[in-house]
């Protein structure tokens, strides 16, 4: 059956903002739905309350919500819209569960909405444990045997007859949260009731474990008439136990024989029916025991899942877009495959390569946490490789995650470790296991030892076991000759680790010449889908080293079209996300348009540019300069690379820009000399002073004395940013000489080799930041951000408001002034961020990074300005005045001068505490500084502060309360700053709680509030217990926060000294219950206006678009005012 | 399970050339045997299953490239070979397992090859070698590796000198000397006399899980013998070679037609039942070898996705009737990718075949019903 006709509206439902188990990847599966549903002729509306996706772009959608994607919001967009159809299954469980919610609550009914592309039913059957392990059975698999328990006391009942070790597995949770293996009587108290709290309807599964069996994955679509097929097979090296998105993966499966693998097909295939899922991609998890064969079915996602992202990637196979024309009623065979363009969807790619994934962690961001992998996601990125063999594709997935070690050989070895030690801690499994695995059998543990140990199958320890007797052969051979080198390089093995054994070849750049001396390079295959069996029309290459002379390379010479490459991010980590690869995308878009041919290497499977259709062309490669190099050496060879562009996609490839232009690399932009004068703190000191710009004192220590003195000269609170970290976070905020003190005993090492950086830190001034690009002549600025945190918490964390809710007119022109003077001071040719501090009237620059910033998504659809693409095309020759001329950035004036009437946006950072435990089980701490931790963002827009807030923590974190009680902590520095936003919620009737110091100061002011006890005050000490002489021991604040009785936190932080510990136990105590927890001064005064806004109940949705044509209709009028002819009115026209 | 010993440089190792007819010539390193052999080099695109791709009669005399990179991973078992030798005349991988790894491996896949004297070849590049099978079409080969080694020009000789594929009677080859019975799985419900033109173990096997006595007789087989049987139904097997030369089968086929006796045919045996029917065959540039290939079915319009080995196939367009001398039949499947008949049935006799392997191994289940529609055929003739 063909498209249905009867559809002409759909709205599309995205994931809301990153967060650990819930990342790009379904931007990438909505951009691709809204694409396909465009391009089937039907109006298409969206709602994601993420500014930095592809997908909330206005022309990817008619009618594009960034509003929260909860069932309220959603029920006003589809009162608004009308639409005839929802589609949910491309934006993971939170789209998910929304529209789950929708059904329930009749509102799909009430407006004649139909879910498309899932059934509610099959969802719950997909979700519901219990039914699902039956419905397993009756399609003839095998499940691990189990309970579903909704009480502590069947838990251990349950337990009682399966033994321990169990599984425990909260239902409707997302990304594996709450669940966990309990070895011990105390591990199962504890975990079964965190797992009955985190589950929203209190229920867990116990399960038998399974753990150390092997762990498989199927990609499986069904159309609706019920032809079914494998998209791609993924086999986990981390056996069960670890949750899949922090296992090492690989595709297709390694250790399957034939028979094994089409029993779990038959089998998955008979699950999928049973379970009745509709029409599009669904995922099946399997464990085999490794010694007997027995199969067990483990879950299954009745949705496009991460896994899906990966698979796409894997295979060239589009599940998203695919899944999303099978819900508009075409089945496979009608839609074609559009990388062989000749062959129909309906069949099972077979791949010719193997392609490894690796997890990116961040474990050093937050101190404390067990870094011990279980059953809970707790990666927050993934790069995915693909080579000819598993050797090559792991090398090359090992340097794509840009950790310290980039590949095996590369750091030293620990020191003072024994083998025995090594074996053991193969036992736990942990970030860099394989790092582990490959030590262990180099200092001559056998590949039976490390199997036993860490209960990876013996045929992947045997592939690190060839690699270790290749390092022995490069290591004693007398020369490299080109026999070994190749030989090294087939097993993915880079230039930098050659260089790391071999240290008399000059490091890296020693042994690439010495091999591109011997003609030792890469040939470029194409994932393609089919195994060569059919010719690929889309150049979707990776590289390869073969030794075969007839080895050919599949790039395709091409003369026409000058190109432009474009360096993606690399794999998501905190501090580097989408709203880089966002960036990149647009620069593909834009550079296409200027006539381009547009080639993208990146190596995050998660995104939108590692869509095979985004570019013109796609490298599928680690972003190391050796990586790099080649393609562009590859392309060289193919046509004219006119440009390469590095700084768009973050930190990345921006270090890589100096080489690339000293390497000859047509690098185009900042130069690199430009790029060092803004990075290099000496440098940039010398811009802002021939500016005559401040910025805070700073100074650099080489020892404890050093520091000290430095501290004195620029007087406290200074900020402490050691150079070497020795475990717990890497910046402090520092307020006294004792402080320091103990800091720096703490956390670091001062020494000649280690300097620790100490700046002047500015208390109680207002964070700045701006994005602008600079031609060379002119400024435009893009945006001016208010931060909603004080200075001191990262730019990334803290809540932000543009345009800027406080600054006057005479501000922003200081802060376009100064801009401008560091663009041209630094010889900025695209993209500038800089923050600022404005403290007692003085803005002072705290730093500038000379390209595109993690804001520059979110200062896009503030203002309607794609700023990403205006960049590229001033790198790549284009001035303002051009763009201007031409419509892509504002006839008249900028983002500094936006109208009036405009909308705040304000922007929220998702934060991922309640991801991680410490060993021992309890929360970590939520407090903000100058570390980033966010995962990532969203973004509120309505006419107001109040509801625009309002709206970004709904998004963020779930709706303020609009009454109960609220908990009030603070610091003595932050006690008068607080009295009126807390005497406001006591007026709007919230009871107030307060610790007796604060209590004091509240009530002194007439705010009437209840004193509890703190945490670490000795019971019976209790002023009120002993004032009112009663027996019964009142309950301490994190008690009470445990046992619900709060319904917002209001903690800002003491410092370092005892009271701190308080602190950290209401902060963690309020991520357990999920009470919102502000922990700085401005946070309560805006979520105040937030909670005003609420209670007025006036918060509406708008479209992104109605949003910016009024902005843009306000702008003329204005221009038009001030007599200024509209050039980008004549520009369209023309 | 003893490690072979493989060195990782291309220093080591024995060398070895694949050289093509045309004169190209690839280059690895020996694998299994050392020698040389000579066949049509065809690739096969499956990613699981090289234990039953290499002992799949259908390959006889066939040097066999596997598309996937990584192969004997598993090692070999004693349980999943589809007949009693490997049939593949050479073959051509990237990357060998050193140690394999299974609960029911026995041995190394190596070990094996070496074992049955198969000649192989590993690290050429498998991927360029398929492109150019893909652009040129299956042609002539021969590996040579350790002292077979020469100059292109002997080498080229050599191959040169070897049988082409077109025209070649295979059947008589591979088929069984002596007739055999495979007995199902509880009572006989059917009888069936199968035509051993390369059958593989699995066939029998699933009809034995019918209920079917399997006769499996050689490919000489004359009608009387077929017919001593007193089967419910004949069944035609998939094997190598060139459908053109095995007219006794075919003649065979037609008596069956002209007395009614329900008919089954799959692979070779859908070219054989063409044939019979009055179509044609032709040699196709690359064939179609893989477990991933889609199947439509003109009555139902559904897809399958089945497991194939053929190089030849029968001419027709999809879904179109044809009148044979048995009556009306239509070409019932076809393969979406390329148009290619995937199945013949005829609409006046009980018979029908598919081009395809409904017993799969290696491959997916998804045709096994076929075995379901020949009892129902069965059914609905006694």
């Amino acid at each position: 059956m063909p498209k249905r006709t009867d559809l002409s509206h759909v709205l599309v439902i995205g994931s809301g903002p990153i967060v650990i188990g819930q990342a790009a990847e379904f931007d990438y599966s909505g951009t691709q739905a809204c694409r396909v549903l465009r391009e089937e002729g039907l109006r298409v509306s969206l709602v994601n309350s993420n500014p930095a996706t592809i997908m909330t772009d206005p022309e990817f959608a008619d009618s594009t919500y960034i509003e929260p994607v909860t069932p309220e919001f959603l029920e006003q967009v589809i009162a608004a819209e009308r639409p005839d159809a929802l589609l949910a299954t491309l934006g993971g469980q939170t789209a998910l569960n929304a529209a789950v919610e929708l059904d329930r609550s009749g509102v799909l009914d009430k407006y004649g909405v139909e879910l498309i592309g899932a059934d509610i039913e099959a969802i719950q059957r997909g979700e519901d444990r219990q039914k699902f392990k039956d419905i397993v059975r009756q399609a003839g698999g095998d499940v691990p045997r189990s309970a579903v328990c909704w009480t502590m006391d069947e838990v251990r009942d349950c337990v009682a007859e399966l033994g321990l070790p169990v599984v425990i597995r909260p239902a409707f949770t997302m990304g594996g949260r709450g669940s966990g293996m309990a070895h011990t009587r105390e591990d199962l108290e504890r975990m079964a009731a965190y797992g009955l709290s985190e589950s929203p309807v209190s229920e867990v599964l116990v399960e038998e474990s399974v753990l150390g069996w092997k762990e498989y994955e199927l990609e499986l679509m069904r159309d609706h008439r019920d032809n079914v097929v494998v998209v791609c097979s993924i086999e986990n090296v981390d056996a069960m136990g670890v949750h899949t998105g922090d296992s090492v993966t690989v595709a297709p499966s390694m250790t399957l024989t034939d028979r094994e693998y089409q029993n779990m097909r038959d089998v998955g295939i008979d699950v999928l029916r049973e379970v009745g899922v509709d029409t599009g991609g669904c995922n099946i998890q399997f464990a085999i025991h490794p010694e007997t064969g027995r199969m067990v079915v483990i879950e299954m996602n009745p949705r496009v899942s991460r896994s899906s992202a990966l698979a796409s990637k894997a295979t060239g196979f589009p599940i998203a877009k695919i899944a999303a024309k099978l819900a508009i009623g075409y089945s496979l065979d009608e839609i074609p495959n559009d990388i062989t363009g000749e062959t129909p969807a309906s069949f099972e790619p077979t791949l010719d390569y193997v392609v490894v994934k690796v997890p990116r962690f961040a474990f050093e961001k937050f101190p404390g946490a067990d870094p011990a992998l279980t059953t809970t996601m707790k990666s927050v990125g993934e790069a995915m490789s693909v080579g000819r063999s598993f050797t090559e594709a792991l090398g090359k997935a090992l340097r794509s995650t840009e950790t310290r070690a980039l590949g095996f050989w590369t750091q030293p070895d620990p020191e003072g470790v024994t083998l025995a030690d090594t074996l053991e801690a193969l036992r736990t499994p942990h970030d860099g296991r394989l790092y582990t695995v490959e030590r262990a059998l180099r200092w001559g543990a056998t590949i039976e030892q490390v199997c036993e140990a860490s209960w990876i199958d013996p045929w992947f320890v045997d592939q690190i076991q060839s690699l270790v007797e290749l390092r022995e052969e490069i290591t004693e051979a007398p020369v490299l000759d080109e026999a070994l080198l190749l030989g090294a390089k087939r097993f993915g093995v880079s230039d930098r680790q050659i260089a790391a054994l071999r240290p008399e070849l000059a490091g890296e750049d020693g042994v690439r010449a010495l091999r591109h001396r011997l003609g030792v390079r890469p040939v470029f295959k194409t994932v393609d889908t089919c195994a060569a069996e059919f010719a690929a029309r889309t150049p979707y290459h990776y590289s390869a080293y073969e030794s075969d002379p007839a080895a050919e390379s599949e790039v395709i010479a091409q003369h026409d079209k000058p190109k432009a490459l474009i360096l993606g991010s690399g794999p998501n980590r905190i501090g580097q996300g989408i709203e880089f690869d966002y960036s990149c995308v647009h620069a593909t878009l834009a550079l296409r348009e200027a006539g381009y041919e547009t080639v993208m290497i990146n190596c995050n499977p998660e995104t939108v540019s590692t869509d095979y259709d985004t570019s013109d062309r796609l490298y599928f490669e680690p972003l190391t300069f050796e990586d790099v190099l080649e393609v562009v050496h590859a392309e060289q060879e193919s046509g004219t690379l006119a440009a390469v562009i590095v700084q768009l996609g973050g930190q990345t490839p921006l270090s890589l820009s100096k080489r690339l232009a000293d390497a000859g690399v047509p690098v185009v932009g900042t130069s690199p000399d430009a790029i060092h004068l803004a990075e290099e703190r000496g440098a940039f000191g010398e811009v802002l002073e021939a500016a005559g710009l401040p910025a805070p004192k700073y100074g650099t220590a080489t020892s404890f004395e050093g520091a000290q003195r430095i501290a004195d000269d620029v007087g406290y609170p200074v900020l402490v940013r050691p150079s070497y970290v020795l475990g717990g976070r890497g910046m402090e905020i520092v307020y006294d000489a004792a402080h320091l003190a103990s800091y720096i005993s703490r956390a670091t090492e001062v020494s000649p080799e280690y300097p620790v950086l100490v700046d002047r830190f500015l208390d109680d001034a207002i964070e700045i930041d701006v994005d602008a690009l600079y031609d060379g002549e002119e400024l435009y600025l893009g945006g001016v951000m208010e931060h909603i945190e004080e200075a001191g918490v990262h730019s990334g964390d803290s809540s932000c408001a543009l345009p800027p809710i406080t600054l006057g007119r005479a501000d922003l022109e200081r802060v376009r002034a100064s801009t401008e003077a560091i663009a041209k001071g630094v010889g900025v040719r695209g993209l500038l961020n800089v923050q600022y501090a404005l403290a007692g009237d003085v803005l002072y620059v705290l730093e500038a990074n000379p390209r595109a910033s993690r804001t520059a998504p979110f200062v896009s659809k503030a203002t309607g300005v794609p700023l990403a693409k205006a960049a590229a095309l001033i790198m790549t020759g284009s001035s303002v005045a051009d763009l201007r001329a031409s419509g892509v950035l504002r006839a008249w004036g900028d983002g500094g001068t936006l109208p009036a009437d405009a909308p705040i946006a304000v922007k929220e950072a998702v934060l991922p505490f309640h991801r991680f435990r410490t060993p021992e089980g309890h929360g970590v701490d939520s407090l903000l500084g100058p570390e980033m931790k966010s995962t990532g963002e969203v973004m509120g827009v309505d006419a107001a502060f109040g509801m625009a807030f309002a709206k970004s923590q709904v998004a963020a974190y779930g709706p303020l309360p609009t009454s109960g009680t609220v908990f009030v902590s603070v610091a003595n520095r932050d006690k008068r700053a607080l009295i009126f936003p807390v005497k406001r919620l006591a007026d709007l009737g919230f009871e107030v709680l307060a610790t007796s110091g604060t209590a004091e100061v509240l009530r002194r002011n007439g705010v009437p509030c209840t004193v509890v006890r703190k945490y670490s005050t000795p019971e019976g000490e209790h002023p009120a217990a002993a004032a009112d002489g009663s027996e019964e021991e009142a309950p301490n604040i994190v008690e009470i926060i445990l046992d619900g009785g709060v319904d917002m936190i209001i903690n800002t932080p003491y410092g370092n000294s005892g009271p701190r510990i308080d602190g950290y136990e209401i902060r963690t105590a309020a991520v357990s219950r999920d009470v919102p927890c502000i922990t700085t001064v401005q946070g309560a005064g805006a979520a105040v206006h937030g909670i005003e806004a609420s209670i007025r109940g006036d918060i509406g949705v708008q479209s992104l678009q109605r949003l910016q044509a009024a902005m843009a209709a306000s702008a003329e009028s204005a221009a038009a005012a001030a007599g200024v002819a509209a050039p980008a009115a004549r520009g369209r026209q023309a | 399970m003893s490690r072979q010993t493989f060195r990782v440089n291309t220093g080591g190792g024995t060398p070895a050339a694949l050289v093509l007819e045309d004169g190209s010539v690839f280059r690895g390193l020996g694998y299994g045997a050392t020698g040389r052999t000579f066949g049509e080099v065809v690739f096969c695109t499956g990613m699981t299953g090289y234990q039953e791709t290499l002992t799949d009669p259908s390959y006889h005399k066939q040097i066999v490239v596997q598309t996937a990179p990584q192969i004997g991973n598993t090692g070999w078992n004693d349980e999943d070979d589809e007949s009693s030798r490997i049939w593949v005349a050479g073959y051509a991988v990237r990357d060998p397992a050193r140690v394999p790894s299974n609960w029911r491996s026995a041995r190394s896949l190596e070990t094996e090859l070496e074992r049955r004297g198969v000649v192989g070849i590993a690290q050429l590049d498998t991927r360029t070698l398929t492109r150019h099978i893909r652009e040129h079409g299956a042609m002539r080969a021969g590996v040579f590796s350790g002292a077979e080694v020469g100059t292109t020009e002997q080498m080229l000789a050599r191959v040169a000198e070897s049988p082409a594929m077109t025209g070649a009677d295979l059947a008589g080859e591979v088929t069984t000397a002596e007739p055999y019975v495979v007995r199902p799985d509880g009572p006989v419900r059917y009888r069936v006399a199968a035509v051993d033109m390369g059958i593989k173990s699995n066939t029998p096997r699933m009809m034995a899980r019918r209920g079917i006595e399997v006769h499996v007789l050689p490919a000489t087989a004359t009608l009387d013998e077929v017919l001593a049987v007193e089967p419910h139904g004949v069944f035609l097997s998939n094997g190598p070679g060139d459908p053109a030369t095995t007219t006794h089968v075919t003649e065979l086929t037609r008596h069956v037609l002209q007395r009614q006796v329900p008919l089954f045919g799959i692979c070779f045996g859908n070219q054989i039942l063409g044939r019979a029917l009055g179509l044609g065959t032709y040699k196709m540039r690359y064939g179609h070898r893989g477990m991933n290939i889609p199947v439509m079915d003109t009555a139902t319009r559904r897809i399958a996705i089945t497991a194939q080995n053929h190089g030849f196939a029968l001419e027709g367009e999809p879904g179109a009737r044809f009148d044979s001398p048995y009556g009306a039949a239509t070409v019932s499947h076809y393969c979406p990718n390329d148009g290619t008949v995937e199945g013949v049935r005829c609409l006046d006799v009980p018979a029908f075949s598919v081009q395809y392997h409904p017993e799969a191994a290696a491959g997916p289940h998804d045709a096994a019903v076929l075995f379901d529609e020949f009892v129902s055929l069965m059914e609905g003739a006694s």
